[in-house]
C-alpha cells in the first residue's frame, strides 16, 4: 500500500519567505502557489527535486533534518556515507581525516554506501534478462525520478527496475553484520548522510518497501561543516588515502553520470537534470524512442555532485572523485583482500526485491471521465479570456495552472491581474475589491505604502 | 470533445506534437495509463506518416467517455496497395527519411496492432485518410 501522506524534506519558512515566484516558475511538476505573499508546496505533486531551493535568492526553502542527537539512542551508530561527500573538501583535507572526524562526531562505523555496488549490478544483470519484455528498464536509483515518474508519467512506472538502490543494500549490510556480532536490533542506528531532500523523502516514505532500512538522514551540509570546522582547529597530518579501505572505480563512479549506464550492456543512456529527464520521458512515453535497453535517469545536473545539500562547485568535486578513482586504481592491491560485503552477497540479493512501484497521477482532472470533460471544457474557456503571457502575478505558473486550479476550486479568477483590470473598467468590482484579491495573493505588507523618498 | 490538430508535410522536427498534446488531453481525463500508451503510439506512427509522406495533414480527435474517435487526413501521393502497405518492413520511405531513424516499414502494422479499430482509404495523387478507434473500458 502506499501511504495517503507523503513526507517532503523541502519545506517553506514563512517568516523569510518573500513570495517572490522564483520557485514556483522553476517547479517542475509545477507543485507550487504563492498563497499570501508566501509560496505553498503542494505536497501530492511535490517529488523533492529541490528545484525550488536552487531558486530560492532568499533561503527560505530548507531541507528539514532529523536532530543528530538521535544517533546516541543507539549503541551502535553507523554513518552511511555518499562517495561524493569526498569531494566535498579542499584537496589538503585528507580521507583519513574525514573518517576520523566522522568517528569523532560520535559514530562507531562509517561506511560508504557506494561499496555496495557489485551485488547490485549484478541483481540488475539478472532482472533485466529475466524480465526482458519489460525493456526499456529505468533504474531506481533517484528517488525524485521514481516519483517523477510516479506523478506525471505513471504509463512508465512497471518499467522501473525492483531492486533496491545502494543506500537501502548498504543499511541492510551494515545491519545483518552487527547482529552477526550480537548486537540486538534496537541497539543498532543506521544513519545516511545524504547529498539531497529526495534521499530523506525515499527514507521517510519509501516507494516499494514497507518500512525503510534507514534510522535518520543528516544533511551533508551539516556534516561537512562539522568536519571541516574540526579538521581546521586540529590540523593533524595523516596520508591522504586510507590503508586499509579499497573503493574500486565501479564505486566511486556510480552516483556520477554514467556510473550505471556504463555498467551494463546493450544501448543504455544516462541523463541527468530533471528537465531533460523529462524529455526524454515523453519521447519514451510516445515510444519515440524505441530499443534502449536501460535508462540512468538523475534529477540533479551532474547527479549527485549537484545535489542541492552539496557544497562544493561540482565540476571540482566530480574532478576530485575522478581523481580519487584513478589513485584507488594505481594503488589497487595485487591480491584483493575479501570484502566483509561480499561475505553476505547471497544474503543481500535474496532481500534486493521492491514492490511493484504504483503510478499515483496529479494530472487527472477528475476520477469520474464525465466531470474531468466538463472540467476540462470549463479550463479551455477560461483560457480564451486569461492574457496567455504566464505573468504568474495571480500566484500560479502560468495561466493554464490557474485556469485548472480556478476549475478545482483552488482559486478564483478574478485573481489574473488583467481580468481584474478589464472588470475594473467595467465597474463589475470596484477599485477596492481588486485591491483586495491582490493583498490575498501577495500578502498585505507587500502593498504596504513605501515614501519613494526614502530610498 | 473535438479538437483539430494541424501536421505539416516534412517537418520531422515537429513530428509527435499533436500526439503528446493528445496525451496531455487523456491524461487530464484519468484514461487507463495502458490505453493512452496505446492511442500516442499509434498517433505518433500516423503522424509520422503524414510527415514522411505527405505534403499536409490535420489530425481530427473526437473524445468521448467511452472511446476516442481519431481521423488523420493528408494530402499526399496516398497508398498505391494498402495490403502491401500493411505488411511488416514494408516501406516506401525515402532514403533521407530513413537515415533520420524513420520509414522501417513498421508504420501501419503497429497502427493496427495499437487500436481497436482501424479504418484506412487511400486515393494515389490525392491523399489517405486513416481513422483510428480505442475504446477505454
Amino acid at each position: 500500500m502506499e501511504q495517503i501522506h507523503f513526507y517532503h524534506a523541502l519545506k517553506v519558512v514563512d517568516e523569510v519567505c518573500i513570495g517572490c515566484t522564483h520557485c514556483m516558475n522553476v517547479c517542475p511538476t509545477a507543485a507550487i502557489r504563492v498563497k499570501n505573499g508566501i509560496a505553498d508546496i503542494n505536497k501530492n505533486a511535490c517529488v523533492d527535486c529541490g528545484e525550488c531551493l536552487k531558486a530560492c535568492p532568499v533561503n527560505a526553502i530548507i531541507v528539514e533534518q532529523d536532530d543528530f542527537t538521535q544517533i546516541f539512542n543507539y549503541k551502535q551508530r553507523v554513518a552511511l556515507l555518499p562517495t561524493v561527500l569526498l569531494g566535498q573538501f579542499p584537496d589538503d583535507v585528507s580521507e583519513v581525516q574525514i573518517y576520523n572526524e566522522i568517528k569523532d562526531l560520535g559514530f562507531t562505523h562509517v561506511y560508504e554506501v557506494d561499496g555496495a555496488v557489485d551485488a547490485l549490478i549484478d541483481s540488475t544483470k539478472k532482472f533485466m534478462h529475466k524480465h526482458h519484455q519489460e525493456r526499456p528498464f529505468i533504474s531506481s536509483f533517484c528517488p525524485a525520478i521514481v516519483r517523477l515518474i510516479q506523478v506525471k508519467f505513471p504509463a512508465l512506472v512497471d518499467n522501473i527496475i525492483r531492486l533496491k538502490p545502494v543506500i537501502d543494500i548498504s543499511a541492510q549490510f551494515y545491519r545483518k553484520k552487527l547482529q552477526d556480532k550480537g548486537y540486538a536490533q534496537n541497539e543498532i542506528g543506521i544513519f545516511y548522510v545524504t547529498p539531497c531532500a529526495a534521499k530523506i523523502a525515499a527514507v521517510k516514505s519509501p516507494v516499494g518497501e514497507e518500512k525503510s532500512l534507514i534510522d535518520g538522514v543528516i544533511n551533508m551540509d551539516f556534516i561537512y561543516n562539522k568536519v571541516l570546522l574540526s579538521i581546521k582547529n586540529s590540523k593533524k597530518e595523516t596520508k591522504k588515502y586510507p590503508e586499509n579501505i579499497h573503493m574500486s572505480r565501479r564505486s566511486i563512479g556510480w552516483t556520477l553520470t554514467t556510473g550505471e549506464a556504463s555498467r551494463y550492456s546493450g544501448r543504455c543512456l544516462a541523463i541527468d537534470e530533471i528537465h531533460n529527464v523529462i524529455e526524454v520521458l515523453e519521447k519514451l512515453e510516445n515510444e519515440e524512442i524505441t530499443d534502449v535497453d536501460f535508462l540512468e535517469l538523475r534529477a540533479c545536473d551532474h547527479s549527485c555532485a549537484g545535489g542541492v545539500l552539496a557544497t562544493e562547485n561540482r565540476f571540482l568535486a566530480i574532478e576530485r572523485l575522478r581523481k580519487r578513482a584513478a589513485w584507488y586504481h594505481r594503488n589497487k592491491p595485487m591480491i584483493m583482500p575479501e570484502r566483509e560485503i561480499d561475505l553476505y552477497k547471497t544474503y543481500l540479493q535474496e532481500n534486493i526485491g521492491i514492490d511493484k512501484v504504483e503510478p499515483r497521477s496529479i494530472l487527472s482532472l477528475d476520477s469520474d471521465m464525465m466531470v474531468a470533460m466538463k472540467k476540462m471544457k470549463k479550463i479551455n474557456r477560461i483560457m480564451k479570456v486569461l492574457p496567455g503571457i504566464d505573468c504568474g502575478a495571480c500566484g500560479a505558473p502560468r495561466c493554464q495552472a490557474l485556469a485548472e486550479d480556478v476549475v478545482q476550486g483552488k482559486a478564483k479568477m478574478t485573481q489574473c491581474v488583467f481580468l481584474q483590470k478589464m472588470l475594473t473598467k467595467e465597474g463589475l468590482i470596484s477599485p477596492q475589491e481588486s485591491f483586495d484579491i491582490s493583498e490575498d495573493t501577495w500578502g498585505k505588507s507587500r502593498f504596504e505604502k513605501k515614501n519613494l523618498n526614502d530610498h | 470533445m473535438e479538437f483539430k490538430f494541424e501536421i505539416e508535410g516534412g517537418n520531422f522536427s515537429k513530428a509527435g506534437s499533436a500526439s503528446s498534446e493528445v496525451k496531455k488531453i487523456l491524461k487530464q481525463l484519468n484514461v487507463n495509463p495502458k490505453i493512452i500508451k496505446r492511442t500516442v503510439v499509434s498517433l505518433y506512427e500516423a503522424e509520422v506518416n503524414v510527415v514522411a509522406h505527405a505534403f499536409e495533414g490535420n489530425m481530427n480527435v473526437d473524445i468521448d467517455t467511452d472511446k476516442i474517435v481519431v481521423k488523420i487526413e493528408d494530402r499526399g501521393p496516398g497508398i498505391p496497395d494498402i495490403d502491401q502497405a500493411m505488411q511488416e518492413g514494408y516501406s516506401t520511405a525515402t532514403p533521407q527519411v530513413r537515415e533520420m531513424g524513420f520509414g522501417a516499414g513498421m508504420g501501419l502494422p503497429n497502427i493496427k496492432r495499437n487500436s481497436d479499430k482501424m479504418n484506412i482509404t487511400s486515393k494515389v495523387d490525392v491523399g489517405t485518410e486513416l481513422e483510428i478507434i480505442n475504446y477505454f473500458g
